[in-house]
């Protein structure tokens, strides 16, 4: 065993990257589920965003551009969640496993010719002065926009739910939709936006493991992250920070127990393998113990009035 | 106008049972697979494999397919409907599909089961698997002739035979040629997740290794010694070209087409027999891919002969002398290791510094 071979600061600046995709995904989730909705089609909207960022930046040469386009791809996906469940009122559990089924399947026919090419990835961004502080400067100030973005994204989602007419109406949607259209609050288009900006933040998500993390396409390459981020969604109490800890956590361990791994330290690899899942089970445990977890009112439950 | 609706309804129904009759002449050969058919990898060949039975037989046989079926009890389920909708031959190609293929077997006398890397048989199961090992000998030699660092790293999946086998055969062949190398192991619990693949191959590069072998299933651990410019990589189960001249300096193939369309063959023309195959580099089943020119000259052409004698048979991947990890004697001078040895190995050989999780 040899832990000096681990550097810490590789360690760290690598979970926050490993961490991005999760976390834009989740936070994007978390407005959704804020304003009552579940969609369980996370994994297909990432995935839909990987193969449409990843075909746009192929062609294109603009990774920023890939990433718009699977922004827009995850809402355009997500819309049609918003369709079914909204308007036609379906299932919602249903519809958002239809979602992933059909997002999964439509990225593999997308991605087919892309298959094995190389892509232009986003160039690191080294924040002018703060950059150069030791250890906190490789840490925090030398990565790719997109995680910068994600943190903004956190920021301004915590702002706009906690300091604005905005997202009190939203939380009113979610807390209790008919009280909400009692008073006048148009709850369809309320949940609609919502939905659209999750289906937005799940394309990023998924096009950032294309773009960045790996960077090529791989069919079926985000490999259960959507589900990842709906846990980390509940383990955050519908919390924007604590989206932000949650996926920081999850990845950090994922990265942390691959390089323990690595370095040989006398801990038996299925505790480490298993450890990131293990961890975020032990906190929900913990958090449904305590009673009130902070879920909507109304999510998951249909809307039913005549508009 | 009775009549002619009679013969009408008449000829409809000849033309439909004709057309049944039709189908029911087809051989119905079904795959399951662990992961999607364009992971670059391990699915990918198995499917290159499906596509040549249709090409061998083109009317004669009709394909179906199952990808990213899972381990466990989602398998059971998959060749359950696969059985059910008919198939007359199932191929289940990954080690964790051995119990359900046994299970669903049992309920299937008249179909025929083929199952990939497995160890079990029954009267309509024959299992199949190549020397994947045998590769790795190559890979190992290779790669303790390039590295600098004398730290090779290795993305193992689970811990099974075939998986143990493969990091033996690379570790013994790479200390031959270099005394100091060493290995450090990762094991993703996976066999297709290109974002832990990548993760995995970065920890590994990030603490010192400088050649990255991998026993998973996408291309993610190319791409990311790619990104870091100074380690090289081999091609795990496809050729992983689009990564060639480097990283990837060689790569294991393996070649699943003539098996399957002999197997299917086989079954078209009631010869089918419940057997154990276990085919490698002699017989075609494993490939070397092209050792590309990153490779100095001297070391492609000790590679090519190291390919060469393990394919014509005068030498074999596990000849001792070797022991096991724990120091104990396995292989006496000149002694090679027997199929039965390999086909269950549970342990490393001397020198791993790791330990083997248990399953």
């Amino acid at each position: 065993m040899d832990l000096s071979q681990i550097n810490p600061i590789l360690l760290l600046a690598s979970l926050m990257v490993a961490a991005t995709p999760i976390l834009l995904a989740a936070i994007g989730e978390a407005v959704v589920e804020k304003a009552g909705v579940l969609n369980l089609g996370v994994e297909g909207m990432m995935i839909t965003g990987a193969v449409v960022g990843f075909a746009i930046t192929v062609n294109t040469d603009a990774p920023v551009l890939g990433f718009v386009c699977a922004a827009i791809a995850g809402a355009a996906l997500s819309m049609l969640f918003g369709i079914l469940t909204q308007y036609l009122l379906s299932n919602q559990v249903a519809t958002g496993l239809g979602l992933t089924l059909f997002g999964l399947g439509v990225s593999s026919l997308i991605g087919k010719p892309y298959e094995g090419m190389k892509v232009t990835t986003l160039s690191k961004f080294e924040v002018p002065l703060l950059s150069d502080i030791p250890v906190i400067g490789p840490i925090l100030f030398k990565h790719d926009p997109m995680v910068y973005v994600s943190i903004l994204i956190i920021a301004a989602t915590w702002y706009v739910l906690t300091h604005t007419r905005a997202g009190l109406i939203l939380r009113g949607v979610g807390e209790n939709h008919d009280a909400a259209h009692a008073l006048g609050y148009k709850v369809i288009r309320v949940r609609l936006m919502a939905i659209a900006f999750g289906g937005a933040c799940a394309g990023l998500g998924g096009a950032y493991i294309s773009l960045v993390r790996v960077p090529q396409w791989v069919d079926g390459m985000t490999a259960g992250a959507g589900w990842i981020a709906l846990a980390i969604v509940v383990f955050a109490s519908w919390r924007p920070w604590r989206v932000l800890l949650g996926a920081y956590l999850f990845g950090g361990i994922t990265v942390l127990q691959l390089n323990l791994q690595a370095a040989g330290v006398p801990v038996p690899v299925e505790v480490l393998a298993s450890s990131p899942y293990i961890i975020t089970i032990l906190v929900l445990v913990a958090i449904s113990m305590k009673g009130s977890h902070g879920a909507p009112g109304a999510l998951g439950k249909i809307f039913h009035a005549t508009h | 106008m009775r009549a002619l609706k009679s013969l009408l309804t008449g000829a409809a129904l000849v033309a439909g049972l004709a057309g049944a009759a039709q189908a029911e002449d087809k051989t119905k050969v079904g795959f399951i697979f662990v992961g999607p058919v364009g992971d670059g990898g391990w699915t990918y060949e198995h499917n290159q494999g499906r596509l040549a039975v249709e090409e061998a037989f083109g009317d004669k046989v009709e394909t179906i397919y199952q990808e990213s079926v899972p381990e466990g009890a989602d398998a059971e389920r998959a060749i359950t409907q696969m059985a059910l909708a008919g198939a007359n031959l199932i191929f289940t190609t990954s080690f964790g599909y051995m119990d359900p293929t046994i299970n669903v077997a049992a309920k299937f006398p008249n179909v025929k089961f083929e199952h990939a890397t497995g160890y079990k048989t029954a009267p309509n199961v024959s299992n199949y698997s190549a020397r994947f090992y045998e590769g790795r000998a190559v890979q190992g030699h290779i790669a303790g002739k390039m590295t600098k660092s004398n730290t090779i790293g290795y993305i193992a999946s689970f811990p099974i035979p075939e998986v143990i086998r493969g990091i033996n055969s690379a570790y013994i062949h790479a200390k031959k040629v270099n005394p100091d190398v060493q290995f450090k192991i990762i094991w993703a619990y996976t066999w297709f997740d290109p974002t832990k693949e990548a993760d995995a191959a970065k920890a590994l590069i990030e603490q010192g290794a400088d050649v990255i072998l991998q026993h998973t299933d996408s291309t993610a651990p190319q791409a990311a010694a790619k990104e870091a410019g100074n380690v090289i990589t081999f091609g795990q189960a496809s050729d992983m070209s689009e990564y060639a001249p480097f990283p990837r300096v060689s790569s294991i193939i393996d070649d699943w087409g003539p098996y399957y369309v002999d197997r299917t063959k086989a079954v078209m023309d009631g010869t089918w027999e419940s057997v154990a195959t276990w085919h490698g580099i002699g017989d075609g089943m494993v490939g070397i891919g092209e050792i590309s020119d990153a490779v100095p000259a001297d070391v492609k052409a000790e590679a090519e002969a190291l390919r060469d004698a393990l394919g014509d048979g005068s030498y074999h991947a596990f000849t001792g002398p070797l022991n096991k990890q724990d120091g104990s004697a396995w292989l006496a001078e000149g002694e090679s290791a027997d199929d039965g040895t390999l086909a269950g190995m549970n342990f490393y050989v001397e020198g791993i510094d790791s330990e083997i999780p248990s399953n």
